[in-house]
């Protein structure tokens, strides 16, 4: 139990997708103007991500991984190769089932967060969470925390650097710093603030 | 070369910069470019993805039913990465570990889907390629920027060899650690951005919101 704990605090706030790896910016940058869809998409990409990592994590352990088809009598194959085009694959099926169940079991979260699904497909942070979770090679149980806290830490990281830039519009930047460079080092700072949980230990 | 084609490959280096304008394609610029090497790799491997998914996407794009488009445009994507990662797993090992999972990112990597959709669904073959070629330097301009100037101050090396000698060696440099952490990358891009638009006024973005030219009474 405390070796889950202690990974979901690493996914929250020390390895950070989005402060610590980059994954998932260019949607960073471009949703986070006003807290409230900041939010939304920040809650939608929490939901895919820790669906979707761990049903990555079954298909890789029990199809692609070498020696994984043991169960179906072929112990020699390994598929690892086809791993890129599975995991988008499935990222996109269940992005959109996901979709159509919203819409006919809870419309009112379907239209808060209607908008931001079908973008979530092409966030990196998604496939990222994945990519990670296969590179480290997370048991069932490690990947449903790791894919759950990864997701919750890029939603923290985007709706706190929304609350900054609702303030920072009213600020007087410089012409050509304007907009798209000031929102980088301002999350730049953001990210130097993360840094100080990297000492932390449970 | 005519005045078009030129265009084509000169207008993402400056003027429409996938990564300074149109914030395409940025979370790879910032991870690999703590070292050049990884960055000049990433850069090839970027650019040859978005040269060849453009092609292929032109040539059939007049097949392609729209209302699934995204799919098959993401499958061919995908099958090129997993060529180039094979590719790189079996010539440039070293140098693929340290790219860990951002070679796999390129398929969502918003400038080749972005291109794909924007550029190659709608021209021929021929310009498509170009078109990908042109955004694939763009994006490698601002890498390779990054990338050696991260490298140089962060650990006074260019492509591993010591430009800067360190003081831990008996030299005068001593290496600012900020430039290989997360923040630096950050702080590197943002200030590119700024030296861009300095030079090319005309992509200033509007402030959102105007503050008030308060007339003080003395000057009345």
């Amino acid at each position: 139990m405390a070796d889950y704990m202690t990974l979901f605090i690493e996914a929250v706030f020390v390895e950070n997708l989005a402060l610590a790896f980059f994954l998932g910016m260019c949607t960073f940058l471009a949703v986070s103007k006003k807290i409230e869809t900041a939010l939304g998409l920040g809650i939608a990409v929490m939901f895919v991500q820790g669906i979707t990592v761990p049903v990555n994590n079954l298909l890789y352990q029990y199809f692609l991984k070498d020696g994984a088809l043991a169960w179906a009598g072929l112990s020699d194959v390994d598929l690892s190769f086809l791993g890129l085009i599975s995991y988008i694959a499935v990222i996109a099926a269940l992005v959109q089932i996901l979709e159509m169940a919203m819409d006919r079991f809870v419309p009112a979260l379907y239209s808060a967060l209607g908008i931001f699904l079908p973008l979530i497909t092409v966030n990196c942070a998604i496939l990222g969470g994945t990519l990670f979770m296969v590179e480290r090679d997370y048991t069932f149980g490690q990947s449903v925390v790791y894919g759950f806290g990864s997701g919750f830490g890029w939603a923290l990281a985007i709706v706190a650097f929304a609350g900054i830039r609702e303030k920072l519009k009213y600020s007087d930047v410089p012409n050509g710093l304007q907009g798209l460079g000031i929102t980088f080092i301002t999350c730049g700072l953001v990210a130097m603030g993360f840094m100080a949980f990297s000492g932390m230990k449970f | 070369m005519n005045s078009e084609t030129k265009k084509v490959i000169t207008d993402p280096l400056f003027n429409n910069n996938p990564i300074a304008l149109q914030i395409l394609g940025v979370c790879s610029a910032l991870a690999v470019t703590s070292k050049l090497a990884p960055s000049l790799v990433m850069c090839l491997a970027l650019t040859s993805v978005l040269a060849c998914s453009n092609v292929v996407v032109s040539v059939i794009r007049n097949h392609i039913p729209s209302s699934i488009r995204i799919i098959v445009q993401m499958i061919i994507i995908s099958s090129l990465v997993i060529i180039v990662d094979q590719l790189l797993k079996a010539f440039l090992f070293e140098i693929s570990k340290q790219l860990s999972v951002f070679v796999g990112l390129i398929i969502t990597n918003c400038i080749v889907l972005g291109r794909a959709e924007a550029y190659a669904m709608k021209n021929s073959p021929g310009m498509s390629f170009l078109d990908g070629i042109g955004n694939g330097l763009g994006y490698s301009l601002i890498l390779i920027l990054v990338g050696s100037t991260r490298e140089l101050f962060g650990s006074g090396t260019l492509l591993g060899y010591q430009i800067l000698p360190l003081v831990t060696d008996g030299g005068w440099f001593t290496p600012v650690g900020l430039m290989l952490v997360p923040p630096g990358a950050f702080f590197i891009v943002g200030l590119l951005i700024w030296g861009l638009r300095t030079w090319k006024v005309e992509q200033v973005e509007n402030p959102e919101y105007q503050i008030r030219h308060v007339h003080r009474l003395e000057d009345a």
